[in-house]
């Protein structure tokens, strides 16, 4: 689809782009050798364990810390006021979205909790074990207030304050109206509508929350081992809650054991520990327990979206019209704040088609549950969701194929760069062949001729299309704009080592996704030499260019493109120094596997090694005007576009069984377009793992709460995850549409498999229970939900 | 949760971590995830769940899988414990692990070491099994990250190829 002439550095022989690699990193993972947080202790190291708020929404009445003090190996109990004097509270608020407000937060409660799981005292004792003993022993004094739990009538006069200094329990709200929505619908030859709920739900990473900070009294340096997306973010945060030089924290992130957007927020817990090393001088650990996790790890989605969608008598949509409610915390969550993800509804939904009138309401409101923020997708899986299941609705109504209807309303190819209604800016999307592979690979024909076949029998199978867009590769519009110190520019640095091998120094993170694979190979490529000679550093603010981190699926985009001009330039400076040494021209020269060759014929000249040897310890014998730079850095930032938009087209087959209600998944299909491709294997595999992290929380996984706010299901027996047996295989196809705003192409890919998963599983049930005249939007399609659809309970 | 607080009972134990004696003094609550964790310094063995769910603790002990975090390290007194660190140096999982990572069958790895001895011990019983087979006996280990497909495909590739069928 590319109609751009072949790139030098992309194309050059031997080049790693586009290929199958091994992760350099894998090994001492699959042996146990990873290094995570929680393996690390440090000299003098204490442990830290919380005591928690049962309440959604109480008074502190008193503590007494007394008992729990008096344990043997208990170092001391913290509260607030120990805390109010060395750090400065925090809102979640972002300048670019227009009257967001939140309230001061701080690490432990001060005077108020407002969500079951909130830290009141933190205990500080030589062990684990200890620490949570004590918890137990600290004795607090509540007073109970009426906790605001239904998202529904979080705004009604009647309904408690949460904040009383914000006036009203709404955080955000975005209003869009674009075109003439009333004439369309007025004038529709139909009109699907349905009232859509998104469950709350939350990541589970296999690895909990795990932090060490270590503060050093004498040089006021604050080491803080975490595992996190974004050393930088932190490293500022840190330093401007705790009144340091921000240039004296320093961020090491080493092994990550799974993200997805969790391990990218300010976490009270994980505050509290940086005042604590503070405190005492000593390093301090916090590690989450599973039970934590479930109270304390954002949660995500929890949205009930009211929509309609009209339709010409060809099947073309003519407008969209919907309201959103999203419940959240009792606060915006720091720095990223809680409305980014009813803002990408408002930007999303209904993005890969054509229609021009759109009118949207998104209202986020406070609740006395645990956070809600940027998880997985953000808001991806609820606009594709809600405008997926409306087309098919129409196609249903109008007698056409899902497939047919699609392609009928997907904006057209020639139209780009094209503006959406809601404003989203789309470079250029694959659309129609996307979903013309995935309908050949699928084998939709024969697909529909068993399902007819099967049904008279008294089998029950579906098949669920979806065609998304999806965010990446963000330019300072996320959060840069909106004042916060989050970088949307990254750097990478390579350097040429004595051996003839590169180093490479680069800002993205790695959390498994193969961050450090794709620099490798990029770098590689860019400067000429073998994989087997290319170490990648990712993870410490010492040492690492200033960069963003790894979020809205930019490590490849961004951090890719960083890498490739660096390795460019330092190719250039390693041909110029060859050609003083060999006496010839830069021009006549190149670089291939770790060689200087004659670029006409391919003769090899000179090892790297023998130009590392001379370069750095023999420059007397190189002229007096030759200073080799076998070191350089280059940074990327994406501009001409506040976002670079992928695409994709998934397919979901399952069978439903009428008599239980449960539902099976046969088959999963995926075509997606993340641009150049660098590493087919692992797009494949974000891929997969992406899809199951949105078909988890469209079948299984919920955050139930009571009415009191009490999470019903947190721990990992009662909250369901996919295992192994109940997940399908997942077939992955590629369409490379390269994105133009950069030379490497690439665009990201970790988020788009988890946008399209719920929808796609919505249709597919929907399609399988066609003939019963139902309709299920209410995500978890629990046995239970399907079975009331039918009438059977 | 290791390191019960002073005043607290302790045991003397002795277990056989990769085939050498290791003797120690443990509170009678300490399990055998946080002993091979803290006192072995051993921490291949990850701790995921603490209640027996996730497998991320899954270690061998005396031939058979078990979860180190369901398990007591006073219980282990006199036993053979092997834990990745061990099957490792053993070799014997060396085509599983080198399956692993030739299909990208593990992104963060934190769940790794439970899958590999999870399925090392399906591979001694069953030689030859389907991948629904695979599937329903790694069903006690999650895994966040994979979607479970690589996992799958690189343990009935290492089946192959153990049994001489190309792969």
């Amino acid at each position: 689809m590319s109609d751009r002439p072949g790139i030098s550095v992309l194309d050059r022989p031997n080049s790693y782009i586009g290929r199958t690699v091994e992760r350099p990193n894998a090994r001492r993972l699959v042996q146990g050798r990873g290094a995570f947080v929680d393996d690390m202790k440090l000299p003098r190291m204490v442990h830290l364990a919380f005591c928690r708020s049962p309440y959604a929404h109480a008074e502190v009445v008193s503590i007494d810390k007394a008992e729990a003090e008096a344990l043997p190996g208990v170092i001391r109990v913290v509260t607030m006021e120990d805390l109010k004097d060395i750090m400065t509270p925090w809102v979640g608020v972002l300048d670019h979205l227009k009257g967001i407000k939140s309230a001061e937060q701080w690490p432990l409660a001060n005077g108020k909790v407002h969500w079951q799981g909130e830290p009141v005292a933190a205990v500080v004792a030589t062990s684990r074990a200890i620490a949570e003993d004590a918890a137990d022993l600290v004795m607090v004094e509540y007073n109970e207030l009426p906790p605001v739990t239904d998202m529904m009538t979080a705004l009604d006069p009647e309904t408690p304050v949460i904040h009383k200094e914000l006036g009203d329990n709404l955080c955000f709200e975005r209003n869009v109206d674009e075109g003439d929505v009333d004439k369309a619908f007025a004038e529709a030859a139909f009109v699907a509508e349905e009232t859509m709920r998104f469950n709350r739900h939350t990541g589970v990473t296999m690895e909990p929350r795990a932090i060490i900070c270590d503060y050093n009294p004498a040089d006021e340096v604050l080491t803080l081992h975490m595992a996190v997306q974004c050393p930088h973010m932190s490293k500022n945060l840190y330093a401007k809650h705790l009144g340091l030089d921000e240039n004296k924290v320093r961020v090491i992130c080493k092994d990550v054991g799974g993200s997805f957007g969790i391990k990218i927020h300010t976490y009270s817990d994980e505050m509290a520990a940086g005042a604590i090393t503070v405190l005492l001088g000593r390093p301090v650990k916090f590690v989450a327990d599973r039970l934590e996790s479930f109270v304390t790890d954002i949660h995500a989605r929890d949205h009930v979206v009211k929509a309609r969608m009209a339709f010409n008598a060809e099947g073309e949509i003519t407008a969209l019209d919907m309201d959103d409610v999203t419940g959240i915390g009792p606060y915006s969550v720091y720095p990223r704040t809680s409305g980014i993800e009813a803002n990408q509804v408002v930007n999303l939904t209904g993005g890969p088609y054509k229609h021009r009138n759109y009118r949207c309401r998104a209202r986020v409101v406070f609740l006395n549950k645990n956070v809600m923020c940027q998880y997985r997708g953000v808001g991806h899986p609820i606009a594709v969701a809600i405008a997926e299941h409306l087309i098919d609705r129409g196609a249903v109504a109008l007698g056409l194929d899902p497939v047919e209807i699609r392609h009928r309303n997907f904006i057209p190819d020639d139209a780009y760069p094209y503006t959406a209604p809601s404003g989203a800016i789309y470079e250029r999307q694959s659309h129609h062949q996307c979903l013309d592979k995935l309908v050949e690979m699928m084998d939709y024909k024969g697909l529909r001729a068993e399902q007819a076949a099967l049904r008279e029998k008294g089998i029950y199978r579906g098949i669920g299309f979806v065609s998304l867009v999806e965010v990446t590769n963000p330019s300072p519009a996320f959060y840069g704009v909106g004042g916060a110190r989050i970088a949307s520019q990254d750097g990478c640095t390579i350097r040429l080592d004595p051996t003839g091998g590169i180093t490479c120094i680069t800002g993205v993170t790695e959390q498994g996704q193969g961050t450090e694979t794709i620099v490798a190979q990029i770098a590689a490529s860019a400067v000429g030499v073998s994989m087997d000679n290319v170490r990648v550093i990712t993870g410490d603010t010492d040492v690492v260019p200033y960069g963003g981190g790894t979020w809205a699926s930019r490590g490849a985009g961004i951090g890719g493109e960083a890498a490739l001009q660096a390795g460019k330039e330092l190719r250039k400076n390693i041909l110029k120094v060859a050609a003083t040494i060999l006496q010839s021209d830069p021009e006549a020269l190149d670089i291939r596997d770790g060689a200087i060759i004659d670029a006409d014929t391919g003769t090899e000249r000179m090892p790297l090694s023998e130009l590392g040897r001379i370069a750095y310890f023999r420059g007397d014998t190189l002229p007096h005007d030759v200073q080799p730079e076998l070191v350089v850095t280059r940074h990327f930032v994406s501009r001409g576009f506040p976002f670079v938009f992928t695409n994709a087209a998934h397919a979901c087959h399952v069978e439903v069984d009428i008599e239980t209600g449960m539902v099976k998944l046969l088959k999963y299909w995926v075509v997606e377009d993340c641009g150049t491709v660098i590493n087919p294997l692992l797009v494949e595999e974000q891929t997969r793992g992406g899809v199951v992290q949105g078909l988890g929380p469209a079948l299984f996984e919920e955050c139930l709460y009571s009415d009191e706010g009490q999470l019903q299901n947190g721990s990992m027996a009662d909250y369901l995850v996919p295992m192994a047996a109940e997940m399908p295989d997942i077939v992955v196809g590629h369409v490379e549409t390269p994105t133009a705003t950069s030379e490497l192409g690439a665009k990201g890919v970790g988020e788009a498999g988890t946008a399209g998963a719920p929808g796609a599983v919505m249709n597919a049930i929907n399609d399988a229970l066609g003939s019963f005249n139902v309709s299920l939007a209410d995500m978890p399609f629990t046995p239970e939900k399907v079975l009331r659809a039918l009438g059977k309970v | 949760m290791s390191g019960g607080n002073a005043m607290e009972k302790t045991y003397p134990v002795t277990v056989i971590v990769n085939g050498t004696p290791m003797t120690a003094l443990v509170p009678a609550r300490l399990t055998l995830a946080d002993f091979l964790r803290n006192e072995a310094e051993l921490t291949g063995t990850h701790v995921g769940c603490e209640h027996g769910v996730c497998g991320a603790c899954t270690v061998r002990v005396d031939g058979r899988t078990v979860r180190g975090c369901l398990t007591l390290a006073v219980q282990c007194d006199g036993a053979e414990v092997e834990t990745i660190e061990g099957a490792t140096e053993d070799g014997r999982i060396k085509d599983l692990q080198d399956a692993f990572i030739e299909r990208n069958a593990l992104q963060c790895g934190f769940c790794t070491p439970g899958f590999l001895m999870a399925a090392d011990e399906l591979l001694n019983d069953n030689p030859s099994p389907t991948r629904e087979e695979i599937r329903e006996h790694l069903s006690g280990n999650y895994c966040r990250c994979t979607g479970y497909q690589a996992i799958v495909e690189a343990v009935e590739m290492t089946a192959a190829r153990r049994r001489g069928e190309a792969q």
